[in-house]
C-alpha cells in the first residue's frame, strides 16, 4: 500500500477586511490550488473568511522555544517602552 | 550543543502545566506526554471520521431536503473535525497515514458508540441529541487542555457541536410529537440508544488506567464518571420535557448530590463492543480500509499531476 503523503501547508484566514490573516490550522494537499480548496471546506464553512493563504509547512521558519529567553528577554527589561513608566500630573487628562 | 538535565525540563513542565501555560509543538515535554495525547488525539480524530458512516447511511432516506441538507453539512463538520484533530496529532511528530493505519488494523480506538446500527430516522435523531450531546459533555473541558494544537482544534469542534446536538433534539422532539407510531419509533430508538451513550465516558474511574495521569498533565479536565453524572443531569429533564422514558427503573433525583442516581451500566457490553465484538465492529473498519485502498490512485494521480505541473512551469521560466 502506498503512503506517499501530500505535503502538509499551513492556512491563514483573513476572517474580514481590515484585520490580518490569522493562522487557522494545517491540511494536506497536493499543491497549492488544492490547498486553498480544501482550506475552503475546512476552515470556513460558516463564513469565517474572506482570504486565505497556504504555505507549505516545511517553509516556514520558526525560532526556537529554547531561545525564548535570550530572544525576548531584552525586551523586559524595557519597561520605559510604555507609557504607563511615566509620571503624569493630576489633571493632564488623556494623554 | 548546551548541556540539559532531563530532570531540569521535567521540573519546568510540571511547573508550565501547573501554571495553566500551554504546551506548544516545539516545546520540551516528557516521551509519556506526547504519546499519551497521540493516543487520544489519533483516537478522537478516528471517532469523528467512523462516526460519519452510521449518518451517511441515511443520507438518501432523510424525509425531506432540509434533514437532507442539514444531515449533509453535519457529517461534513465530523470530516472537518477529524481533519483538525489529525493536523494535531501531526504536530507531535506522528505519522498521519501511520495514524490512520492503526485504526485499519485494530491498534488504535475509536469511540464504541459508532459500532451500533442506525437502524430508524430516529436513530438519526439520538445520535444527534445523545451522541453528540455526550461529545459535547467530553469536549468542552477539552477546549482547556494543557496541549495547545488540541486546545485549538477543540475550541472550533466545540464551536460547530451545538448545531449538531440541537439538529438531533429537533428530530427527536417532531417524532416524540409525531403520530403513536412516530412517538413509539423515537422510544425505540431511546431504549435502544440511552445505555451506549452513557457508556462513551469510558469505563468507571476505578477501572480508568489513563485518567490519574491526564489528570495531572490536565490533558483531561473531569473524570469519566464526572462527565457521565453532568450528561445524565443535563438529559434526563430534556427526555421528561418531550414525553419519553429513559430506559432504566432505577433512575431517581438525588437532592443531596444534586443530581440523578442511575443504574450500574452493562461492562460486559462496554468490553464487548470496546475489543471488535459489536454489531458494527466490522463493517466500520472495511468501509474505512475500502475508502483508502480505493482512493490512493487518486492521491497518486493528484500528486503526480502537482509534480509535472510544477516541472512545466519551472521549464518555462
Amino acid at each position: 500500500m502506498s503512503n506517499k503523503e501530500w505535503p502538509l501547508w499551513e492556512v491563514f484566514i483573513r476572517s474580514k477586511q481590515g484585520l490580518s490573516h490569522k493562522h487557522a490550522g494545517s491540511l494536506r494537499a497536493a499543491d497549492a490550488e488544492m490547498a486553498i480548496n480544501n482550506a475552503r471546506d475546512v476552515y470556513t464553512r460558516r463564513s469565517e473568511g474572506i482570504s486565505i493563504w497556504v504555505i507549505e509547512s516545511n517553509k516556514i521558519v520558526a525560532s526556537d522555544p529554547d531561545d525564548a529567553d535570550a530572544l525576548f528577554e531584552p525586551s523586559n527589561s524595557k519597561v520605559y517602552r510604555h507609557p504607563t513608566f511615566y509620571a503624569v500630573p493630576d489633571g493632564v487628562g488623556h494623554m | 550543543m548546551k548541556e540539559v538535565n532531563i530532570s531540569d525540563l521535567e521540573k519546568k513542565f510540571e511547573e508550565r502545566i501547573a501554571a495553566e501555560i500551554r504546551i506548544e509543538p516545539n516545546d520540551w515535554m516528557p516521551e509519556n506526554y506526547r504519546k499519551t495525547l497521540i493516543r487520544q488525539i489519533s483516537q478522537h480524530a478516528h471517532s469523528e471520521i467512523v462516526g460519519q458512516l452510521p449518518e451517511g447511511n441515511w443520507v438518501t432516506r432523510a424525509p425531506n431536503l432540509r434533514r437532507k441538507a442539514v444531515l449533509l453539512a453535519k457529517i461534513q463538520d465530523e470530516a472537518g473535525h477529524g481533519l483538525y484533530l489529525y493536523s494535531a496529532v501531526e504536530t507531535l511528530g506522528a505519522d498521519r497515514e501511520e495514524t490512520i493505519d492503526d485504526l485499519h488494523t485494530g491498534k488504535a480506538k475509536y469511540s464504541s458508540i459508532f459500532n451500533y446500527p442506525t437502524l430508524t430516522w430516529a436513530d438519526i435523531g439520538m445520535v444527534g441529541w445523545l451522541v453528540d450531546g455526550a461529545a459535547i459533555m467530553n469536549q468542552v473541558p477539552l477546549c482547556r487542555t494543557s496541549y495547545g494544537p488540541y486546545a485549538r482544534a477543540m475550541v472550533r469542534v466545540c464551536k460547530e457541536e451545538s448545531f449538531h446536538q440541537r439538529q438531533g433534539f429537533e428530530i427527536v422532539t417532531t417524532l416524540a410529537q409525531g403520530t403513536p407510531e412516530q412517538k413509539a419509533m423515537a422510544q425505540d430508538a431511546l431504549d435502544r440508544w440511552w445505555w451506549p451513550a452513557l457508556m462513551m465516558f469510558g469505563p468507571s474511574d476505578a477501572e480508568s488506567k489513563h485518567t490519574e495521569q491526564s489528570m495531572r498533565w490536565r490533558i483531561k479536565r473531569h473524570t469519566n464518571d464526572e462527565l457521565r453524572q453532568m450528561f445524565v443531569n443535563a438529559t434526563v429533564p430534556q427526555a421528561e420535557l418531550i414525553g419519553l422514558k429513559v430506559p432504566d427503573d432505577n433512575l431517581t433525583y438525588n437532592k443531596e448530590k444534586g443530581g440523578y442516581d442511575f443504574s450500574d451500566i452493562d461492562w460486559d457490553e462496554f468490553w464487548q463492543v470496546v475489543n471488535g465484538h459489536g454489531t458494527c465492529n466490522k463493517e466500520r473498519i472495511e468501509a474505512r480500509k475500502k475508502a483508502k485502498e480505493e482512493g490512493i490512485w487518486v492521491r497518486e494521480a493528484a500528486l503526480a499531476y502537482a509534480e509535472k505541473r510544477a516541472a512545466r512551469r519551472k521549464q518555462a521560466s
